[in-house]
C-alpha cells in the first residue's frame, strides 16, 4: 500500500469531520477501554505477568539468530519449510511462487498484518489469484477496498450502517435479498458466502502471533475460528510471519497470551487459540498437505540493530496503545496513512518508510504517556517518539520556520539578562491589549491557539520581577 | 531548611499569584523559601521537538542555579518531570554532567508531592465555597505518581467539595507546542475536555499545571462557561480573591 503518511494533517482534518468516523470511534471507549479495564481489575498479577512477558520478548530478541534456526529446524523436522524474505518484495515473490506451485485460483486469509505491510493481496490479485479475507473485519474492509484502520479490529472505522450497506451491494452476487438490521444477521451472511469460499481455496494464508521455537509452531488467535478454517482446509498452508515473533517455549507462548487477549479485547482468551505445526501427519484427521513459514525481516533486523528503537520489537499487537490514545481516538487509524496507526505505529512507521515520509506522525502527539502506561509489554513509546523528533531535528527534516523559532526562544531561554526584559515587554502587550477582559479571543500571530479558545489574558507583571521588587503578591 | 522554587515560565508570565501562592504554603511548611533571579524555563520546548543542544544548555543553567538546594520544588508536574526524569536522559553521553544531574532529579518535587509525601503536611487552613473537579495532567500523574496528594489537601478546604469528572485522567490536548502544530486535533481534545468539566457540574477546575488550565479555561471561556478556573496552589494558599484563569474584571 502506497503510504499517505505526508498528508496526515489533511487526513486528521478530513477524520475530524467525518461524521460516521466520529460515531464509530466513539465505541472505542465502552468497548476496548472499558472491558480491558475490567478484565485487569480481577488479574492482581498483571504487573507480574507484564514483567515476566517483558523478560521473554528481550532474550528472545537478544537471541533471535539463535531462536530463529532453532524454529526453521522444527518446522522441518514436522515436514514443512521455511522462508526467508528480506524485504516485502521478496516476501511477494515467495508467497506467489508457492501459490503458482499450489496452482492457486483462491487464497483464503487470516488476519496478518505483515501481510498488510507488504501489499500481499495486491500481489495475488495483479498475478490472476482472488484472496478472500476471512476474518469479519478484514472481509468488510475487503468489500469496501479499503485498509485496516486498527490493528485488531480493522473495520473499527465502519458504523453499522455502512457494513450493511456494503452487503447489500456486494452480496447480490450471492443471492442476498433482503436488507440485514442485526450484527447476528451480518455475520451469518458472511458466514455463509466464505463457507464456500473456505472449500474452494487452494491456499490458505494466515499470520501468526507468536512462533515458536522449541516446536516450529505457529500460534493464532482468534474469536471467529476463520484462522483455523484457513490453516486446515486448503491443501497448503503459508503462515506469512515477521521475525520478532519468536519466542523460545510453549510455556512463554501461554504467559503472553493472557497480556495479549486481555490487553487487546479484554477476554481471558480468546475463543481460538491454535497451534499450528507443519503438514497433516498420518494419524490427523485432516489438515494441509504442505505447511510453509515466510520469515519477513523487511527492516526488522535493522531495528534489532537499533539501540534507539529495539525495544518497539517487543510489541505483540494488542493494540491497547490505540484504544487508549486521544489522538487515535481523534482520527482513527486512515489519518497514519500506512499499515500501522496510533501510537505503535508512529513508532515504527518511520522505521519502516522512511522518517521524512511520515515526519507527522511522531509529532502529532502530545507525549500524554497513557500508551506507555497500557502497553503489555511497557514500550517506552512517548520516548521513541521524542527520539524520532531528534533524528528529524539532526536531519533538518523540521521545516526551517519551525526550527528558526525554536532555536530563537531557546537563545533567549539560555540568556536570563534578555529574556527578563523581553518576557516583561510581551505581557505587558498581551495585558495591554486585553484591557479590563479576562482573555483574548484573537491575537496577532497566535491563530492556531484561537481557532479553538481564547487566550486567558496574564494576571499582570511577572512573578520574578515582582518576588525580586520584594512584593508577596 | 531551604527551598529554591521553580516558578516555571508559565507562572511567572502569566499568572504570578501561583508563585505566591506556592512560596506560602512552603512557608508556612517552615521553609524559608528562595526564588533564583536568573530562572528562565526548564527546556522542554526544545527536548520535546529534538533539539537536545538547546535542551541540554537549558537544563545546565537550571542545574546550576538549583542544585545548592536541599529541595527543588515546582508548582507544575510537567517542569518537574522535566527536570527529574528527563534531565538525567539529556545528559546520557556525559557522565560528569549525567552525576550532576541525577543528583538534582533527587531534590526536585512537584508542590502539591512535596507538601504530602516530603512535609506530610495533613490540610490546610482555606476556604471557596463551590464544587471542583480536578484534572490530572499528564506528567504529573504518570511520571510522578501525582494523583492523591492535590485531593487530600483540597479536602480539607473548608465549603470544597470534589466532584469527578469523567477521563480525568486523559490528556487535555495542550502537549506544548502541540496544540499549536496540530490544532485541529487539540481543539478535538480540548473540547471533550471542557465537556467532562461541564458534565461534572463542578463549578470550579482546578489542576497542578498551568499549560493544562490555560488551554482548557481558554476553551471553557470560548464556550460561554462560566466555571472558575484556578492552579491547585491558588486554593490550597486561599489567595482565590482575584478573577480566575481566563476571567477579567468585567466578568
Amino acid at each position: 500500500m502506497n503510504p499517505a503518511s505526508t498528508q496526515f494533517k489533511a487526513n486528521a482534518r478530513e477524520a475530524l469531520h467525518d461524521a460516521q468516523l466520529q460515531r464509530a470511534l466513539t465505541n472505542i471507549r465502552s468497548g476496548f477501554v472499558a472491558k480491558r479495564r475490567a478484565a485487569l481489575e480481577i488479574l492482581p498479577e498483571f504487573e507480574a505477568l507484564r514483567r515476566a512477558g517483558k523478560a521473554i520478548k528481550e532474550h528472545a530478541l537478544d537471541n533471535l539468530d539463535l531462536y530463529l534456526e532453532r524454529f526453521e529446524h522444527e518446522v522441518e523436522q514436522a515436514g514443512g519449510q521455511v522462508h526467508w524474505a528480506r524485504d516485502a518484495a521478496e516476501a511477494r515473490e515467495i508467497v506467489l511462487r508457492l501459490c503458482r506451485e499450489a496452482g492457486a485460483g483462491t487464497v483464503t486469509k487470516g488476519k496478518s498484518m505483515v501481510g498488510e505491510e507488504i501489499a500481499i493481496n495486491e500481489a495475488l490479485e495483479a498475478a490472476g489469484i482472488t484472496p478472500v479475507e476471512t476474518d469479519l473485519g478484514e472481509y468488510i474492509i475487503q468489500l469496501a477496498g479499503e485498509p485496516p484502520s486498527h490493528i485488531i479490529a480493522p473495520a473499527l472505522h465502519k458504523t453499522r450502517e455502512q457494513i450493511i450497506e456494503l452487503f447489500r451491494e456486494h452480496h447480490v452476487k450471492y443471492g442476498l435479498t433482503q436488507a440485514l438490521e442485526t450484527v447476528p444477521e451480518i455475520v451469518d451472511e458472511a458466514r455463509k458466502v466464505l463457507r464456500d469460499k473456505y472449500f474452494a481455496a487452494d491456499v490458505g494464508i494466515t499470520g501468526a502471533n507468536f512462533l515458536i521455537a522449541e516446536t516450529g509452531s505457529a500460534v493464532v488467535v482468534t474469536n471467529e475460528g476463520n484462522g483455523d478454517l484457513t490453516a486446515t482446509l486448503p491443501k497448503t498452508h503459508i503462515v506469512l510471519a515477521s521475525l520478532e515473533k519468536i519466542v523460545p517455549t510453549r510455556e512463554d507462548v501461554a504467559v503472553l497470551l493472557r497480556l495479549l487477549v486481555r490487553s487487546a479485547t479484554g477476554q481471558p482468551f480468546t475463543a481460538y487459540t491454535s497451534f499450528f505445526t507443519g503438514p497433516r501427519r498420518a494419524e490427523d484427521p485432516d489438515g494441509p498437505e504442505h505447511f510453509h513459514v515466510v520469515l519477513v525481516d523487511n527492516g526488522r533486523s535493522a531495528i534489532a540493530g537499533d539501540a534507539d528503537f529495539r525495544e518497539v520489537l517487543r510489541c505483540i499487537r494488542c493494540g491497547a496503545c490505540l484504544n487508549h490514545c486521544p489522538i487515535y481516538n481523534a482520527v482513527g487509524g486512515h489519518a497514519y496513512g500506512w499499515v500501522y496507526p496510533g501510537p505503535v505505529g508512529s513508532v515504527l512507521t518511520p522505521l519502516l518508510i522512511g522518517e521524512e515520509k511520515a515526519a507527522d506522525l511522531p509529532n502529532a502527539s502530545t507525549l500524554c504517556g497513557r500508551c506507555e502506561a497500557v502497553c503489555p509489554m511497557s514500550i517506552p513509546l512517548p520516548k521513541m517518539l521524542r527520539k524520532h523528533r531528534e533524528r528529524q531535528f539532526a536531519e533538518r527534516i523540521v521545516p526551517p520556520r519551525q526550527r528558526l523559532a525554536l532555536q530563537a526562544w531557546a537563545w533567549l531561554a539560555s540568556r536570563p539578562g534578555l529574556y527578563r526584559p523581553a518576557v516583561r515587554v510581551g505581557v505587558g502587550l498581551l495585558r495591554l491589549l486585553a484591557g479590563r477582559r479576562g482573555r483574548l479571543r484573537s491575537v496577532p500571530l497566535a491563530g492556531a491557539w484561537t481557532q479553538a479558545r481564547d487566550l486567558p489574558a496574564p494576571q499582570g507583571g511577572t512573578f520574578i520581577d515582582a518576588w525580586h521588587k520584594g512584593r508577596r503578591r | 531548611m531551604r527551598v529554591g522554587l521553580f516558578a516555571t515560565c508559565l507562572v511567572d508570565l502569566y499568572r504570578p499569584n501561583v508563585g505566591f501562592s506556592a512560596v506560602e504554603l512552603l512557608e508556612r511548611a517552615g521553609f524559608e523559601v528562595q526564588v533564583p533571579a536568573g530562572q528562565t524555563c526548564c527546556g522542554q520546548p526544545a527536548y520535546n521537538s529534538g533539539d537536545r543542544d538547546d535542551a541540554r544548555r537549558i537544563a545546565r543553567q537550571v542545574i546550576e542555579q538549583f542544585e545548592a538546594f536541599p529541595y527543588v520544588v515546582a508548582p507544575s508536574g510537567s517542569c518537574a518531570g522535566m527536570l527529574k526524569l528527563h534531565y538525567p536522559r539529556l545528559f546520557e553521553s556525559d557522565p560528569q554532567w549525567q552525576a550532576r544531574a541525577e543528583a538534582f532529579a533527587g531534590r526536585v518535587y512537584e508542590l502539591t508531592a512535596f507538601l504530602v509525601d516530603v512535609v506530610g503536611m495533613g490540610g490546610v487552613e482555606a476556604r471557596l465555597d463551590g464544587s471542583y473537579t480536578y484534572h490530572d495532567s499528564c506528567s504529573a500523574q504518570r511520571e510522578l505518581g501525582v494523583r492523591e496528594q492535590p485531593r487530600k489537601l483540597l479536602a480539607s478546604v473548608q465549603g470544597l467539595e470534589l466532584r469527578e469528572m469523567e477521563d480525568t485522567e486523559v490528556c487535555c490536548g495542550f502537549g506544548g507546542t502541540f496544540c499549536v502544530k496540530y490544532p485541529d486535533i487539540s481543539q478535538r481534545m480540548v473540547s471533550d475536555k471542557a465537556a467532562a468539566v461541564k458534565a461534572s457540574g463542578a463549578d470550579t477546575l482546578l489542576a497542578g499545571d498551568l499549560g493544562c488550565l490555560l488551554n482548557i479555561a481558554g476553551r471553557l471561556k470560548r464556550e460561554g462557561s462560566a466555571v472558575r478556573v484556578y492552579h491547585v496552589a491558588e486554593v490550597l494558599a486561599d489567595r482565590t480573591d482575584l478573577p480566575g484563569i481566563g476571567d477579567g474584571e468585567d466578568t
